[in-house]
């Protein structure tokens, strides 16, 4: 501990942050700016929120009550691109920004202007996407996977639509590329590959699938600007495309796009988990393998999104099998976390809960998933709700209680005080007991035949809806208590160094909270006092 | 490490990440030809033949195949369409024709495309059309009532599950496509 205190005091160009807004327009530290992205997503996850209050509140009896069928579509398209791009992925990349260097030993991280630029694109790219909610024929409407031709119908709001994706692909693939050179670069000198936190092990592969697929789509979107307004046929039928490309060409993005989501989130609890059952992580490196399993099936399972277009039966075959193979690597870190807790010395902090609720409900998700995967029964389940209560527990339960459990475990890193445990717990137990009462009942409403993306349903559907509407405005107003954690968050004890009495890393090596400056010389021989 | 080798070795990683970019951005692209490729091959999207006919010598007399047709009119397409006979059943290898009658709903000349789609899947690459008035666009004069014929042959090696097959036309405006809206 002297010498991380050493680090900070002897440093004597420490000029601390500049002044004002200028701090946080021009910033080039690592720290200001995953805060930035951690606040802008936490910003993006109430309003994304809000869309599914009306979506809710719409559907908690049949008929039409307040809103009308159009604007219905655009909220469940814009809660879909909202929640996806505006809140999951940019809360993991905050995580990466603060948490990657001080994981590594890196003084900041390799590319800081472009890092600025990475943050900056993203609050301009979603005012243009919410700007559309004021536009002639109102917002998008076609599902956040743009179908085409239905998408060419949007409104004014169409090239602003396309124009907004690109911008978010650009702030994503500017900050994968700053998080590979990072990892690839900048690891502390004793830091091996196989060394480095599961973590950072998780980023660098989400990295990787985001430079590959995120293109891609930009490819795919682009395409459907160009068929609109500059007379191409990619995909209209009339001039010789086909609407069922754009199918594919999404979904090549669209499934790695997922794991994108939740590779972040297993590093996350593989972080936490053995921290509070104060012992190893158990099978670091298979862990490691299996996400790189995981991200490598990704790219050849996407056809298993469309098993109701009309495919040749060895291309379902081929796609169903693929898709049952990711259940193996997946397994294995689900076993791998249960056996890190065996015979641990586990206490139950309030990011252990969320870890261990992710732990079950990611794999209640991943269930689903597989029964899902069998193209015979995905004929009937296809469009339903199965598959919104499939996708909202893996990414609700999975994504963001990965990055609430996230946020818990390293609030008195950032802050340096412990925040309200008795709040966070409150705020977990209220999460997932609404979590659980607004999804678990669509499973039975899409096994009973109710469609995704409808305003109204028969009456048959009524009960399960009411019950799914009471359990999301719970769980709406769960989230205000996370709002009060962090607005006592500096009230608490103060933390030291370690935090956690089981905390083991290079980041819990540095003073709470990390100082503005960190490593600015690289860590030496301590990875292996780190490792447990 | 110094600070200046840190940058090079930064630049040089940078840049083939940028190279990947650039390529994933182009793999985008290029999966528009590889997929007609795979369509041709496979009969994938009901892709029909288009190939020149080969006309069996001895037409299989005792096999009988169900032809069903299926005209659909796009929306905004300002047309009828419709196929003189529902159905018609044929023999593998031997030569038949069909027509097709289409109207001009409007006062204007009007230019349409019909694109064809086969079913099953496994039928596509065998259902060959040796004339047929899907290869052209069609142009019609104000409220134009016009036959369009359809001549075709089913290839005798037609996998032997497949008793009927379904042949779906889709009419469009060729004007909306240009324009687009």
């Amino acid at each position: 501990m002297a010498t991380a205190a050493a680090d900070i005091t002897d440093h004597h160009d420490d000029h601390g942050p500049a002044k004002g807004i200028g701090r946080w327009l021009f910033s080039t530290n690592h720290k200001d700016i995953g805060t930035m992205y951690l606040l802008f997503s936490l910003v993006m996850f109430f309003v994304g929120g809000a869309m599914a209050m009306v979506i809710r509140s719409e559907l908690a009896v049949p008929g039409l009550q307040f809103v009308d069928p159009g604007f219905f579509n655009s909220m469940t398209t814009m809660h879909a691109l909202i929640m996806v791009f505006g809140a999951v992925m940019p809360a993991f990349v905050g995580l990466a920004n603060w948490m990657i260097p001080l994981m590594i030993g890196a003084p900041d991280m390799a590319l800081p202007r472009m890092n600025n630029w990475s943050f900056w694109i993203l609050p301009v790219a979603f005012g243009i996407l919410l700007s559309t909610l004021f536009m002639p024929g109102g917002a998008p409407a076609s599902g956040w996977t743009m179908y085409p031709p239905l998408v060419l119908q949007t409104g004014d709001a169409f090239p602003f639509l396309i124009f907004s994706v690109h911008l978010m692909g650009i702030s994503s693939i500017m900050g994968s590329i700053n998080v590979i050179v990072t990892i690839i670069n900048m690891r502390a000198p004793d830091m091996s590959l196989l060394k480095m936190p599961i973590f950072v092990w998780t980023w660098l592969i989400t990295a990787y699938l985001l430079i590959a697929v995120m293109p891609v789509l930009a490819g795919a979107v682009t395409m459907l600007l160009t068929d609109q307004f500059f007379g191409t046929s990619f995909f209209l039928a009339a001039g010789g495309g086909d609407p069922v490309m754009f199918q594919h060409i999404f979904w090549f993005f669209g499934h790695p796009e997922v794991y994108i989501m939740i590779l972040p989130a297993f590093g996350v609890v593989s972080e936490i988990i053995p921290t509070f059952s104060r012992k190893k992580l158990f099978g670091h490196d298979s862990m490691v393998y299996a996400a790189s399993s995981i991200a490598f099936l990704s790219f050849i399972v996407w056809a298993h999104h469309m098993f109701t277009v009309g495919m040749p039966l060895t291309g379902q075959l081929f796609f169903m099998f693929a898709t049952m193979l990711i259940a193996v690597p997946t397994g294995v870190k689900v076993f791998n976390w249960v056996a890190t807790m065996w015979r641990g010395s586990m206490t139950f902090e309030t990011p252990m809960l969320f870890a261990l609720a992710f732990v079950f409900l990611f794999t209640i998700g991943g269930f689903s998933g597989l029964m899902l995967a069998i193209q015979p029964a995905d004929v009937q389940y296809h469009d339903t709700y199965f598959v919104v209560a499939h996708f909202h527990y893996v990414l609700v339960p999975g994504s963001i209680f990965a990055l609430m459990a996230g946020a818990y475990y390293w609030l008195p890193k950032w802050t340096g005080y412990y925040y309200n445990e008795t709040l966070g717990k409150l705020h977990f137990w209220m999460s997932t007991i609404f979590v659980n009462v607004t999804f678990f009942p669509m499973h039975f409403l899409g096994l009973a035949g109710m469609p995704r993306r409808i305003p109204d349903y028969s009456t048959q559907f009524a009960d399960f809806n009411f019950i799914a509407s009471i359990g999301a405005m719970g769980f709406g107003l769960s989230q205000l208590i996370f709002l009060l954690v962090l607005l006592t968050a500096k009230k608490g004890a103060k933390a030291d160094d370690r935090v956690w009495e089981g905390a083991h890393g290079l980041e819990w090596t540095v003073p709470s909270p990390a100082p503005w400056h960190t490593f600015t010389t690289p860590p030496k021989n301590r990875i292996a006092e780190e490792s447990f | 490490m110094t600070n200046e080798k840190h940058n090079r070795s930064h630049r040089s990683l940078v840049t083939s990440l940028l190279v990947v970019v650039i390529g994933a951005f182009g793999f985008g692209y290029a999966l528009v030809p590889l997929y007609d490729v795979f369509c041709e091959i496979t009969g994938y999207g009901g892709r029909t033949n288009d190939t020149a006919a080969q006309v069996a010598e001895a037409p299989d007399m005792k096999r009988e195949i169900r032809i069903e047709f299926m005209t659909t009119v796009n929306e905004y397409a300002p047309f009828e369409l419709s196929a003189d006979a529902d159905s018609m059943t044929v023999h593998p290898g031997k030569m038949y024709f069909a027509t097709f009658t289409a109207t001009n709903m409007t006062g204007d000349d009007k230019v349409a495309m019909a694109v064809p789609s086969v079913a099953p899947v496994a039928a596509a690459e065998h259902f060959v059309k040796i004339e047929c008035f899907c290869f052209n666009s069609q142009e019609f004069t104000a409220n134009e009532e016009k036959a369009m014929p359809l001549q075709f042959i089913v290839n005798p090696e037609l996998p032997d599950y497949v008793d009927t097959i379904t042949l779906q036309y889709t009419f469009y405006d060729t004007a909306r496509v240009a324009s687009s809206n």
